[in-house]
């Protein structure tokens, strides 16, 4: 990031970091407004329909949902301690520790594309060819999973971007620790743990309703 | 005559433009695409009034006119009154208000421009591919499901021109917290600062919503499964909470800045401390905050419970207490002020007089048994149109007047500015005014034809709105002649306070050649000093 400093506003690195600080709280309200209109359209169809919700419910994978979650858990863990390191000015250490984060995160892109093909297999990608049981409750379980594909995917997508993220800051963290780095695997911490927090909402509205 | 070095004359290749990261080129970038946008909404009114000169007029067919007004509605809307002050008059300002060198996000905020333009293209090629007959509201089930226009291109635009007011609101929230010059407190702000800091907050609070209602439509159109058809199992409520949930925050978007700019003018030309400045800043605030709360107002008529109705009918009323509190902080800025009625100041005034009209039409509106009679009426058109035209545009035009000197270095010719300002005023009031008389007969919105004993309004309104567009005219014409004939404007022709006025006009590229120090609270008129033009 050195063609900043020719015409960088900031006057100190103090400054520059506070205002990445902020700039991050600031995208991460706008993400929580993103999800928000979704959850909201979540708690909307569920008050409609609480018992297509509990049926629905009973379809999705719990033991790969579990499994997830406990990944993405303690790759917060390891999020937490490459901003650590960073801040410690121990690249090598904080690139270890990326590398871990962003391989729960891989995995658990791999397990969640495991369940969605389990899903469709199973005939429960909305539309014409969508089945479900039992039949009488076939439209509210049809919502069910258009709002588990559209928010699962949409979490899955940031989640994504994240991995590559993490993988940027591995290879500049080769640099040593540049001017900045530090910043950088701190706002990129504020992220993870942010997407980390939507799948722990995520997961029991979709696989743990089942029993109310 | 000498020319010094600024951010205009630094470099002239068209990729100096192009990939500017100056806040205040990107600020023209957006001036540009903000008038072009403006024409074409501007030319899709025409045309309704045309109409609308006659009960069974036969300029365009029905199906045409509904494509007019959904034109109409979503380019002045998203592409026109969300980015002007704020991305023309608040990317040039807020930087230099607080006295810094650029926005704490330069690279974004040129980025903010590409994908607003990228936004902008998708709003086009929807229209010249045929249109859109949904109205800006994009109400579904219609839209998601019955609608045979170009759903799905038109909502693509606004999405992406959404992200450009996202970046926008969070380099302004980054650059107001962090990038203030020494000494410039919050409290010596200029409340300029303060109402598009308010604007901001909901420009990235509100925007998303908007964004996944339509993408929510989108997908319903393209997959036919969803949650709005209620053949679906899905509920059309759904889409009006998500969707004002947004649209009504979006109308404080327009006019918070307005607001901004009229408490800039008013001590300027009364040559007074503003009256109440904290609870002005405040108010702005409050605004922003009370406004994220009253959507439901729209959908007294759509089948809400009657007691969430309430809720939104109280709340609503409160935020008229803020919005009240500015204008009285306003008069009582003029009370024995000295007042010059240069064109700014007439544009201010306009917008103060202007907006209490819309303002308390707006509790009319607020109310429920009222809201029933007219909703879907003129009376809503005249209602918001005050808001957003003789309110947001009067301010934006009565601070493209007040920073042109800043902006360009030139003067523009007094006698055609105030000419402007009067034609603005009186072309408005002429337009608009009707509307409300037919909106509370009866005559409802959107509608290509109407019974004949309307026609003497609707004829006044069209008359009005022929003013209005020579009004809009005027300004253009002579703004661009100043470019080249304008007399010099000197950095301060207004001898107004604040950091901007400090510095050479057209300013530096770097706005301040020393970074500026602030030891005194903002507007520290005296009328001892004439506000000279």
């Amino acid at each position: 990031m050195s063609a900043e400093a020719a015409d960088s506003p900031f006057t100190d690195p103090v400054q520059q970091r506070e205002a990445a600080r902020i700039g991050m709280w600031a995208f991460l309200g706008t993400e929580v407004m993103f999800f928000g209109a979704l959850f909201l359209t979540y708690f909307y169809d569920r008050h409609l329909y609480p018992d297509g919700w509990v049926a629905a419910s009973k379809h999705t994978d719990l033991l790969l949902g579990s499994l997830n979650t406990g990944l993405l858990l303690v790759s917060s863990l390891t999020m937490a301690l490459a901003v650590e390191a960073a801040k410690a000015r121990r690249p090598d250490a904080a690139a270890k520790r990326l590398l871990a984060t962003m391989g729960m995160g891989a995995v658990f892109l791999v397990f969640k594309g495991l369940e969605y093909a389990e899903h469709i297999r199973d005939g429960l990608w909305p539309g014409e060819s969508f089945h479900f049981e039992p039949a009488s409750l076939s439209r509210p379980g049809e919502l069910f999973y258009y709002l588990y594909f559209t928010m699962t995917g949409l979490h899955a997508l940031h989640m994504l971007a994240g991995v590559v993220w993490l993988s940027a800051l591995v290879i500049a963290s080769r640099r040593g620790a540049a001017r900045g780095f530090d910043t950088h695997v701190e706002v990129a911490g504020l992220y993870w743990h942010f997407i980390d927090v939507v799948w722990i909402f995520l997961f029991p509205m979709f696989y743990l309703v089942r029993g109310h | 005559m000498e020319k010094t070095e600024n951010y205009l004359n630094d470099e002239v290749t068209v990729s100096s433009w192009l990939l500017t990261t100056d806040h205040k080129r990107i600020a023209l970038l957006y001036l540009m695409s903000v008038t072009f946008f403006f024409l074409v909404g501007a030319f899709a009114a025409l045309l309704m009034r045309l109409e609308l000169l006659v009960p069974n007029g036969g300029l365009v067919q029905a199906e045409t006119y509904n494509k007019l007004f959904t034109m109409h509605g979503v380019t002045m809307v998203f592409f026109f009154l969300i980015p002007s002050i704020p991305a023309v008059l608040g990317n040039f300002l807020i930087p230099m208000m607080v006295g810094a060198k650029d926005m704490a996000f330069p690279r974004l905020n040129l980025a903010s421009w590409y994908v607003f333009m990228a936004g902008g293209l998708f709003g086009l090629a929807s229209m010249i591919l045929g249109g859109v007959d949904t109205g800006w509201t994009f109400y579904a089930p219609y839209s998601s499901v019955y609608s045979n226009t170009h759903v799905i291109t038109m909502a693509v635009g606004i999405i992406i021109a959404g992200f450009s007011s996202i970046m926008t609101g969070l380099n302004f929230i980054v650059t107001i917290h962090r990038l203030r010059a020494p000494g410039l407190t919050w409290m010596r702000l200029p409340l300029f600062v303060w109402s598009l800091y308010a604007t901001s907050i909901i420009f990235i609070l509100g925007t998303p919503v908007l964004a996944m209602a339509l993408v929510l439509i989108a997908l319903e159109r393209v997959f036919g499964f969803g949650v709005f058809d209620p053949a679906l199992g899905g509920d059309p409520l759904l889409f009006q909470h998500l969707f004002w949930f947004y649209s009504h925050p979006a109308v404080y978007i327009m006019i918070l800045p307005s607001m901004g700019v009229v408490s800039e003018i008013v001590p300027c030309f009364a040559r007074k401390r503003i009256f109440g400045y904290a609870f002005v800043a405040a108010s702005s605030l409050a605004i922003a905050l009370i406004g994220f709360l009253v959507w439901g107002h729209h959908m007294f008529v759509s089948g809400q419970s009657l007691y969430a109705g309430m809720a939104f009918s109280l709340l609503s009323y409160m935020v008229a207490i803020p919005s009240a509190v500015k204008v009285f902080n306003w008069t009582a800025t003029l009370h024995k002020g000295r007042i010059y009625l240069r064109t700014p100041m007439l544009y201010a005034l306009g917008f103060i007089g202007l907006f209490t009209i819309g303002g308390l039409t707006g509790l009319v509106l607020a109310a429920m048994g009222l809201d029933a009679h007219v909703h879907d009426t003129y009376f809503i058109i005249a209602h918001f149109h005050y808001i957003m035209v003789g309110g947001a545009l009067m301010g934006y035009l009565g601070g493209m007047h007040f920073w042109w000197p800043k902006i360009t270095g030139k003067l523009y010719p007094e006698f055609w500015g105030r000419i402007s300002a009067g034609l603005v005023f009186l072309g408005f009031n002429l337009t608009f005014f009707p509307q409300f008389l037919l909106g509370y007969l009866g005559m409802p919105r959107r509608y290509y034809h109407y019974p004949p004993e309307f026609q003497t309004l609707n004829v006044l309104s069209t008359a009005g709105a022929s003013i209005l567009g020579v009004g809009y005219l005027v300004p253009l014409l002579y703004l661009l002649w100043s470019l080249k004939w304008g007399a010099d404007a000197g950095p301060n022709p207004w001898r107004a306070t604040g950091l901007e006025w400090t510095t050479s006009s057209p300013p530096p590229k770097e706005n301040y050649r020393v970074t500026p120090e602030v030891d005194e609270e903002p507007y520290a008129y005296d009328a001892e000093t004439e506000a000279a033009l």
